[in-house]
């Protein structure tokens, strides 16, 4: 049937198809509020500069709390003497780690970090004091005067170093041999498949120490009101519920005595994904003095306390048959975990779960250990255990290719899966435009016409990927469903959405907003959204691995369900039509058959509400759950379900760069990108996140590393030594959202958050391979190296 | 010791008691209380704090506040038009998705308008060479570079005040 033909406007069943069993997205008149390029909701404020920051807030009485750093990246703590800064007029009170020793951590089973450092401090800049005072002048002076004494341990800086002297130092007391936690998967038989692959390589592969980089330093406001013992935490997070959590078990207070509250977010990419020791430090200091208590960090210590990308070294084998089909993967994967837990067991095994997709593997075995070293922690960084392994498994690709003479496209063409999917872990892929992302972002480059023939210095590489979308948390302590909405409609506030999830500048508040609209028949402008709270938003597990997006969109389509119900049955008795027969759309209410039959939809509104009041709409989410198994031997793998989703999204990049051969500088030209995110809810939205996801790793692939000292002092921690990508190095950008419908999306939705900073290494890399002939694998790619690599070469 | 000083911010003129090592970015967000200026590293590396001192962009985060008495200081909450209109430039922003996290963005739209002052017509390099010194971790800058083109058209066809 074309196209054309269709002229159905009828709901969709939950199933994502409409009562004719056609396809939504065949039908181009189904979505009117979804799928538009709207401006976002929170878009005037932010230019007019008058969006709350947490850092912006003031409340009455309000003080600064201030954190006293550690001047040794590993050392035992053997007195702290603050008594000198207690008697600083305007210092109200000095915080240390021992007072609130409680454990927290984002995974409940490694927790193993405390708000300030007790007994030990296990990386440069870890708090091991703090003071509450009536200006930021006096909590700083009062830092000076807190004198402690250390006793110096050594200091562990390697990963491998870590391991071999663990006899000798351990970073924690519980982790024997300094490691965080390590584990082994197989599927299928590694060994035998190798034997008999015609094309096997091996390599080595070492990635960077990059950080988030967000604009905004984390800040946190607390308020505890001594006479009801409430706590009230205004904090610049993605993860309202994490903290929510955390805060009970430091603070030894109820959950239900806390509300957290996110104001406007300036950015997180996953590095305000954990809560963060200024949130603690307000919150313990706010209790103690009675008073609301801002901490807000300098640079500097965002640069100590954040957690960035985990240092992966990685050694990879890969074998292809005679006909360029993958037939085995073997990753071995030591990770630098740096000093506390964090994400650490989640990230480390999402990184064995991304060897599974883009490309059919029917033999995989990966071994990874997360090794604790004297270094600021390492966590979630956009496109969290995906990028590493992406990099390394993509170049080896391009590699292999070379090996077997044919294009990289080709060889990935060949491999690609398609919907429907099982991978040999048991993930499986309900639905996969991966092909076409590859094709688009090919032809649309013209990669095959100017590969291997581009003038010396000049390149092109490509890269494929995918990410999660909507994920479990398989870690979490129970299964409850990970976001739940409540939808209120009346005549008096309209229609608002409360949920809880956190709007950190991805622009999930207005892609819900135009969710709700598109089920309600209304439009996007219409809903009222309150996120980001606690107390006022329904539960949601936060902003993290890409999940917002489907997860509140299956919520929002569950809650319209009552919604929609009511008003047609009070509709269908006022037009004398059945229930089940009115559409709702573009305000209106009407019959599917009779379009004389309609009436305004505040109408019904108001007459249903005169009767009844208020319409609440309560809707949930839980994504499936799914064993990780060695679908061969139906054997149960520890680690495999992490990473399993309810649907998965694709995408392919080219980049074109120019090497300077006189300074070894790299000039990324042109990115040409096809992405498969399912229906864009907000086009415009989408392509913002690919194209700052595209220039995100350009900056972690040429500039961004975090330098220590043999002390493990940080070099480089401020903007002015840390280099991330200014508008001079942003290359020409050609983003495409190839379609893509997956009909077991709520409005067929993916994820694009994190699925787009996937590729982009790989194929920075494999295009200087095509411009200079030289592979690396170190990152960052510096000028330096290319110089000597060039050099070597000229011998 | 405190100073009393005057400065004008946004055609108001302030009295604010500061000392001498007071940087002008802490007396707008705490004395005036215009917190629409941001602080992103403190060292002039950002570009969140810029203002426009005289019409020329400047980091108020490394700019002391007595050194700027008696200019002319315009920050981003200046910038709204008469009857609350956003500014071509604001509104540029906002249709093009020039705006995500949006705290680089008080600082990008005051360089954005800096340039056009003085250039109305940039090119795209003059765009990214001018605001090469506003970090934005979001957008990847194609649409901020977007929204400045949009702006200078409307700019040159409507003029602003």
């Amino acid at each position: 049937m074309e196209k054309n033909d269709l002229k159905s406007k009828w709901n969709l069943t939950p199933e994502g198809w409409n009562l004719e069993g056609v396809p939504a997205y065949q039908d181009e008149k189904r979505y009117t509020q979804v799928g538009r390029s709207v401006p976002r909701v929170d878009g005037p404020i932010k230019v007019k500069g008058e969006a709350i920051y947490t850092g912006d807030m003031t409340l009455p009485g309000m003080v600064y709390g201030k954190i006293k750093r550690s001047t040794y990246a590993h050392a035992i703590i053997k007195k702290i003497d603050f008594s000198k800064a207690l008697e600083l007029p305007g210092v109200l009170a000095v915080l240390t780690g021992d007072e609130a020793p409680n454990k927290w951590g984002i995974v409940p089973q490694s927790a193993n970090e405390t708000a300030l450092a007790v007994g030990k401090v296990r990386f440069y800049g870890e708090g091991v004091a703090a003071v509450a005072a009536l200006d930021e002048e006096t909590a700083e002076a009062a830092l000076e005067l807190i004198e402690v004494e250390y006793e110096p341990l050594p200091v562990l800086l390697d990963p491998f170093e870590s391991m071999k002297r663990s006899n000798e130092v351990l970073i924690h007391e519980d982790n024997k041999g300094n490691i965080m936690a390590a584990g082994d998967q197989v599927y299928g038989d590694v060994d035998k498949a190798f034997a008999e692959c015609e094309y096997v390589l091996e390599r080595e592969f070492h990635t960077n120490y990059p950080q988030h980089g967000f604009l905004e330093p984390h800040s946190a406001l607390a308020s505890y009101d001594t006479q009801s013992g409430q706590l009230h935490l205004w904090a610049s997070s993605q993860v309202p519920h994490y903290l929510h959590r955390q805060m009970s078990i430091v603070l030894e207070i109820p959950m239900n005595k806390i509300r957290v509250t996110l104001p406007a977010i300036g950015g997180g990419f996953g590095g305000k994904g954990e809560a963060a020791s200024s949130e603690f430090v307000a919150c313990l200091l706010s209790r103690k003095v009675g008073r609301p208590v801002l901490v807000t960090f300098d640079r500097q210590e965002v640069f100590y306390t954040n957690k960035g990308r985990h240092p992966c070294h990685m050694k990879v084998k890969m074998g292809l048959d005679k006909d360029g089909f993958i037939q085995a993967v073997d990753f071995d994967n030591t990770l630098d975990k740096g000093a506390y837990s964090g994400w650490g067991v989640v990230v480390m095994f999402y990184t064995g779960s991304m060897i599974h997709l883009p490309y059919k593997v029917p033999n995989v075995r990966f071994r990874a250990r997360n090794v604790f070293t004297n270094k600021p922690s390492t966590g979630a960084m956009r496109g969290l255990g995906g990028v590493q392994p992406r990099w390394a498994l993509e170049c080896m690709m391009d590699e292999m290719a070379e090996m077997m003479g044919i294009s990289p496209y080709e060889l990935k063409m060949k491999n690609a899966i398609e919907s429907g999917h099982t991978c040999i872990n048991n993930m499986f892929v309900p639905h996969s435009e991966f092909k076409k992302c590859l094709t688009t972002a090919v032809e649309k480059s013209g990669f095959l016409e100017k590969q291997g023939k581009l003038p010396f210095g000049k390149g092109i590489g490509m890269a494929g990927a995918y990410y999660i979308s909507g994920t479990a948390y398989t870690l979490y302590q129970n299964y409850k469903p990970h976001t739940s909405v409540m939808i209120k409609v009346d005549t008096e506030g309209g229609v608002t959405l409360f949920c809880a999830a956190s709007d950190i500048g991805q622009g999930c508040n207005t892609i819900m907003c135009q969710m709700v609209a598109e089920e309600l028949g209304i439009y996007y402008e219409d809903v009222h959204i309150q996120s980001g709270d606690t107390e006022i938003g329904a539960f949601d597990l936060g902003s993290f691995a890409s999940r917002v997006t489907y997860a509140s969109g299956a919520a929002i389509k569950m809650a319209c369900v009552e919604i929609n119900q009511r008003l047609k049955e009070t509709a269908a008795g006022m037009l004398g039509v059945r229930a089940d027969q009115l559409i709702i759309k573009n305000h209106e209410i009407y019959s599917m058959y009779e379009s004389k039959k309609r009436m305004p939809w505040s109408k019904a509104v108001e007459t249903y509400t005169s009767i009844n009041g208020t319409i609440i709409g309560m809707g949930n989410f839980s994504p499936p759950r799914r064993k990780g198994i060695d679908i061969i031997t139906g054997n149960r793998v520890q680690g495999a379900n992490i990473g399993h989703s309810p649907t998965f999204g694709f995408s392919c990049q080219v980049h074109e760069v120019e090497v300077d051969v006189e300074t070894g500088r790299i000039y990324v030209r042109k990115v040409t990108e096809a992405g498969d995110c399912g229906t864009p809810v907000n086009p415009m939205s989408v392509d913002g996140q690919v194209e700052g996801s595209i220039l995100f790793n350009i900056g972690a692939c040429l500039y961004e590393d975090i330098k220590l000292d043999a002390n493990g002092k940080l070099l480089n921690p401020n903007f002015h030594d840390y280099k991330t990508p200014t508008a001079m190095e942003m290359p020409e950008m050609d983003t495409n959202i190839v379609e893509s419908y997956d009909h077991t999306a709520p409005f067929g939705v993916k994820e694009t958050g994190e699925g787009a900073v996937q590729p982009t290494f790989p194929a920075i890399t494999n295009a200087i391979y095509d411009a200079i002939g030289v592979r690396f694998y170190n990152l960052p790619i510096t000028p330096e190296m290319v110089l000597k690599a060039l050099k070597d070469k000229n011998k | 010791m405190k100073k009393l000083i005057e400065l004008n911010i946004n055609d108001r003129i302030y009295e604010v008691a500061v000392d001498a090592r007071d940087l002008l970015i802490d007396v707008i967000r705490k004395k005036v209380g215009l917190t629409g200026t941001k602080k992103g590293c403190g060292d002039g590396d950002c570009g969140a704090c810029t203002v426009l001192i005289d019409g020329k962009p400047e980091l108020s985060c490394i700019k002391l506040a007595i050194a700027s008495q008696g200019k002319k200081i315009t920050t981003i909450e200046g910038l709204v038009q008469e009857g609350g209109k956003l500014h071509p430039i604001q509104q540029a922003y906002v249709d093009h998705g020039a705006v995500q996290c949006g705290f680089c963005t008080p600082g990008m739209i005051l360089s954005s308008k800096a340039l056009l002052d003085r250039n109305p017509q940039p090119t795209e390099y003059d765009i990214k060479h001018e605001l090469s010194g506003n970090i934005c971790r979001c957008t990847g800058y194609k649409r901020i570079i977007e929204a400045v083109e949009a702006a200078a058209k409307v700019w040159s066809k409507e003029g602003v005040q």
